[in-house]
């Protein structure tokens, strides 16, 4: 370009370069209720590709000192329906199927025949609060070796005593940390917690930790998200 | 440093104007969705910080400030998280984009704060704000511009890793551990919105009182009759 131009060259050169910011008015497809529907469930589901490969299988969760557990009284119940389902305890089995070499039902007195433990773990919440709480239970991985699940299966969906439902990845399934919990602060579930047994996860978001299980299936397929998912949630929500 | 520059002669008087190319292309596109993504995040974050609106302990709860619905993006927490989730990478890659644009082209030195800026800073400040005389204009920014702009970008910075913390509290538990823990990262990337708010604030009236060829240089990238030395 030489050093001096008339003044109808220098405002043609700016429309040029005006128009080459034409690009950010793609923008403007999130104006349109239609466009922007699958424009952000698309966004939504590139953060849960992005969630899945950020996933350490090996990686766990910060632990904590007894000294930094939230009291009991203080850990929020979360409840979507019900804060008690009026689960029969005596009763409760946790009903089996998809993948499995031995589906059926679980009792607790069976379940808890594998190795349990004790975690001091944080439960963080969507809605932005965090516990620390201490959670007794068994590892869900050594449940699924227990009745046979199929390693190449890649979902856990399960059911709840108060309709609701969710899902997990086999990879978070499989993690140490993830526990079939029964147990908290030393003491049973409490009914309003998810007696008699709860998904305690803590490589997720609370959401994703299903209250007053009665039915656990694995399979291949993804039939069901989950409750929040299908109210447009994150479908794999990994802290 | 390398700034194009021309003069623009009037064809009737032959009067000549100075005009510079300030800002390239990919600096332009990255600043003005840049600020409509940061715009979306801001306005979703409120949606989603009306979900518990408080810093403290979930029981008992005490909230803040109930902050309006009209002035959050997203209607409910899952539709706020569905506008954060998805403009957060349009902020991060633009972000990327226009640091690794300007460290690249060489840009950067035009609004890099330096040593040798400070000495610079009192008589600007004694000029904005204490009716102080002018300095003279020696480049495109001044040590102030320098300080806001160079602030902006670190604040960008640590919004994203604040706001990383806050989302993968395990997988960057060494990040959480860094602001305090996860409980305060989430205070840490609400302050952060503020402060980045009071750039924005600072800069707009900035750009007003500057006038219309400053603005439309972040348009076409010429300005036309630069307050400063050219060459």
């Amino acid at each position: 370009m030489p050093s001096r131009i008339d003044a109808r060259r220098f405002r043609s050169i700016s429309r040029r370069e005006l128009l080459k910011l034409t690009p950010v008015l793609a923008l403007g497809a999130f104006a349109v209720p239609k466009l922007r529907e699958r424009l952000l469930k698309a966004g939504l589901g590139f953060s849960d590709w992005a969630s899945a490969k950020l996933f350490r299988p090996g990686h766990l969760a910060p632990t904590f000192a007894d000294s930094d557990l939230t009291p009991f009284d203080k850990f929020p119940i979360n409840g979507y329906d019900v804060e008690d389902p009026e689960v029969d305890l005596d009763k409760w089995t946790l009903t089996v199927s998809g993948a499995v070499q031995k589906p059926g039902e679980y009792s607790l007195a069976q379940i808890k025949t594998l190795s349990g433990l004790t975690q001091n773990t944080r439960h963080v919440c969507v809605e932005g609060w965090d516990v620390i709480g201490r959670f007794e239970g068994v590892r869900l991985s050594d449940f699924l070796k227990m009745i046979g699940a199929d390693p190449n299966a890649r979902f856990i969906a399960v059911e709840c005593a108060d309709d609701y439902y969710e899902s997990l990845d086999m990879a978070t399934a499989l993690h140490p940390q993830t526990l079939l919990c029964y147990g908290m602060y030393g003491q049973p579930l409490t009914r309003k917690h998810g007696a008699p047994l709860r998904l305690t996860i803590p490589t997720k978001i609370g959401y994703k930790q299903a209250k007053y299980l009665t039915d656990l299936k694995v399979s291949h397929v993804l039939e069901k998200a989950g409750y929040w998912e299908d109210q447009g949630y994150s479908q794999f929500y990994g802290l | 440093m390398a700034t194009r520059a021309i003069e623009v002669e009037d064809p009737k008087t032959g009067e000549l104007t100075e005009a510079v190319y300030e800002h390239p292309l990919v600096i332009r596109l990255c600043h003005w969705v840049n600020a409509v993504a940061l715009f979306v995040l801001v306005g979703s974050g409120l949606q989603i910080f009306r979900a518990f609106p408080s810093f403290g302990s979930k029981i008992p709860e005490n909230d803040l400030i109930d902050w309006p619905k009209a002035l959050a993006l997203g209607g409910w927490l899952g539709g706020a998280l569905q506008w954060h989730l998805t403009f957060m990478w349009i902020y991060i890659a633009t972000g990327a984009l226009y640091v690794g644009y300007q460290i690249f082209s060489g840009n950067y030195r035009q609004i890099l704060f330096g040593p040798r800026d400070l000495s610079g800073v009192w008589p600007m400040v004694r000029h904005y704000f204490f009716f102080g005389p002018k300095p003279p204009s020696k480049e495109a920014y001044n040590p102030l511009q320098k300080h806001a702009y160079t602030s902006a970008i670190a604040l960008g910075v640590l919004s994203v890793l604040t706001g990383l913390a806050i989302w993968k509290p395990v997988q960057f538990s060494w990040l959480a551990w860094l602001m305090g823990g996860f409980h305060l990262a989430r205070l840490w990337h609400f302050l952060i919105m503020w402060a980045m708010l009071a750039f924005v604030f600072g800069h707009l009236v900035m750009v007003v009182l500057h006038g219309w060829n400053n603005f439309v240089s972040m348009l076409t990238g010429w300005k036309k009759d630069p307050e400063y030395p050219s060459s």
